[in-house]
């Protein structure tokens, strides 16, 4: 995949951000427009690199470690901890808008 | 135009460990409080790492081994994105393109047809439960839902077969043996009620001769044996009237309805990019060593079509007595305890299918928490063997064994229910039905044999029972001459 090396505008970050519910300042904005520009230049560096002969990979080569739990039971947290996260709750569950 | 009905099934199993497959919280979780069995882990916090549980992959083996599947070496654990409440992280962890085991089979043995036939799994995939949701709603509109994260990270096993089922019936069948097999390789309890087995199924009608599957839909919501047959049934004439009628099948999801006795549009289906899948980056790729497959296939238990060729080899049995025994693993558990220390096996198994199986349903009770032990049942059938009680008299002693837990031994010396087998008091009440029913007696006497069993009949009522049968019918024949 090649990153256009065009910048995204603020305007554009804006829209972004209010479909996801986001309420940025305009400081904010310009801000997050800056930073994601930075990384969008970088993505355009990366296009550049000749990666052909590297095998494609998602983890560190760790597969010789032992990576499992026992099947052991330890205690969970409690429900109080568990839903003092939340103000939306009710009989022990959290509650959620209706989805039926 | 004839047709095909093509059916693939995707079963989701929990697997019986004690904690959940990425966190140390308990798998205990029915009838708990709600979310009292929960870590940042299965909560889906920001941070918290999953670890896998060994158990998990070691269950997971078993099972693919047992259904003869190719395991994969190195398999990888994806995310699997969709939103909806059930699922804290909004994704689910799950493997994709290269899950655990690929490529088995399950044979299955149909009546109608008389045949065997070899059902493709494609594969079965280790991944993790979803929370529960209770929605709430008022005058038909929905309130609110409660979720309740106990079952999250619950371990599932999700096995998927080839489209090679072309029957409800078939259906059916593989899935009763698929359940007998987890049963005996103790990885599942197998209850489709309470949700440890769950069934989803694709459904499809192919124009015979075709080489193209037709579009399919499908169905979920099915939490009992009836309940599948019933839906697929339902979903298999609703496709081939729409077909009929020139109309198109839409692929879509449709749940089961069973009040209404229909599948309802749930909605349309997703695809595999919808599910945006990628390679879990918080669990490394899982290396099976192939010193751990071969240790646990030598360990698999044996299994059912394997203990039924021993049932009949060993014990006699006929095949349907045999297959039936051996359904249910307590079942056949319960057959063999008994078998120890009796050796009339028809006998045994007619009452543990017959009496047994008779009581424990009515009062649907499980095998193994059966009122009358094995060794109970011995008792009563030497009961029986040595005359002391008769075949009525050992029923009615079976029931009362089974509702009290005695012994047959202590019963029938309570109630006085031992046999008579003194001829003389038998002969005393022989004498009294014939002098009361001297048509029955004329009848027999010129020549109506059938009469006969009327006279027994009234003689085992006189005694309750108590009587031996053939006694008594050689006893009357020759009072009748006499006379």
């Amino acid at each position: 995949m090649v990153i256009d090396e065009k910048m995204a505008t603020v305007k554009e970050i804006g829209e972004v951000a209010r479909s996801a519910k986001l309420e940025l300042s305009e400081e904010q904005l310009k801000l997050l427009s800056e930073q994601l520009n930075n990384t969008f230049s970088f993505f355009a560096k990366t296009d550049k690199w000749d990666a052909e002969k590297i095998q494609f990979d998602y983890h560190k080569n760790l597969t010789s470690l032992e990576h499992y739990h026992e099947d052991i039971v330890k205690p969970s947290l409690p429900q109080d901890t568990v839903l003092g996260m939340t103000r939306c709750k009710k009989n022990g569950s959290f509650e959620v808008p209706g989805i039926l | 135009m004839e047709s095909n009905t093509v059916i693939g099934l995707e079963i989701h199993i929990q697997l019986l460990t004690d904690s959940k497959i990425f966190c140390n919280c308990s798998t205990d979780y029915i009838d708990r409080e709600p979310n009292s069995h929960t870590c940042p882990v299965c909560l889906g916090l920001p941070g918290a790492l999953p670890v896998l549980n060994k158990k998990v992959v070691e269950l997971a083996l078993k099972t693919a081994l047992a259904l003869n599947c190719h395991i994969n070496r190195t398999n990888i654990f994806h995310r699997k994105h969709y939103f909806y409440p059930d699922l804290p992280k909004g994704y689910q962890i799950s493997q994709h393109d290269q899950p655990l085991a690929v490529n088995g089979f399950l044979e299955i043995e149909m009546e109608e047809p008389l045949e065997n036939k070899k059902i493709r799994i494609n594969r079965i995939h280790m991944e993790e439960d979803a929370g529960k949701l209770i929605h709430l709603e008022k005058d038909g509109a929905a309130v609110c839902s409660l979720v309740d994260y106990n079952r999250s990270g619950i371990p599932l096993l999700e096995i998927v077969t080839e489209p090679d089922i072309q029957s409800p019936q078939e259906a059916i069948v593989f899935l009763q043996k698929l359940r007998n097999i987890v049963q005996y390789l103790g990885v599942c309890d197998g209850n489709l009620e309470s949700g440890s087995m769950r069934c989803d199924a694709n459904i499809s009608i192919r124009e015979e001769n075709s080489g193209r599957l037709g579009t399919k839909t499908e169905i979920k919501n099915m939490n009992s044996f009836k309940a599948i047959k019933e839906a697929l049934d339902y979903e298999v004439m609703r496709q081939r009237k729409l077909i009929e009628q020139g109309d198109k099948v839409s692929q879509e999801t449709r749940r089961w309805d069973e009040e209404s006795g229909e599948t309802v549009f749930m909605r349309s289906k997703e695809r595999a990019q919808d599910y945006r899948y990628f390679p879990e980056p918080d669990l490394l790729p899982l290396t099976i060593e192939q010193s751990w497959i071969d240790g646990i296939k030598k360990n698999i238990p044996e299994l059912p079509a394997e203990r039924k060729e021993r049932f009949m080899v060993d014990y006699h049995l006929s095949g349907y007595d045999a297959n039936r025994l051996v359904e249910v693993k307590p079942l056949g558990d319960y057959f063999e305890k008994a078998a120890k220390s009796y050796n009339n096996y028809k006998k045994l198994a007619n009452w543990i299918l017959g009496e047994l199986l008779h009581y424990l349903g009515e009062e649907n009770i499980g095998m193994e928490k059966s009122p009358v032990s094995p060794s109970a049942l011995v008792g009563l059938l030497k009961l029986i063997d040595q005359d002391v009680i008769s075949v009525k008299i050992a029923k009615n002693i079976f029931e009362q064994m089974f509702k009290t837990g005695q012994s047959a031994a202590v019963l029938v010396q309570n109630s006085g229910f031992t046999q008579i087998s003194n001829e003389k008091e038998i002969d005393g009440i022989i004498r009294i039905v014939l002098r009361d029913n001297p048509e029955t007696v004329q009848d027999f006497a010129s020549g109506k044999e059938k009469a006969i069993h009327f006279l027994v009949g009234q003689v085992m009522r006189h005694t309750k029972g108590r009587a031996q049968p053939d006694m008594v019918l050689n006893l009357i024949k020759e009072r009748i001459t006499e006379i």
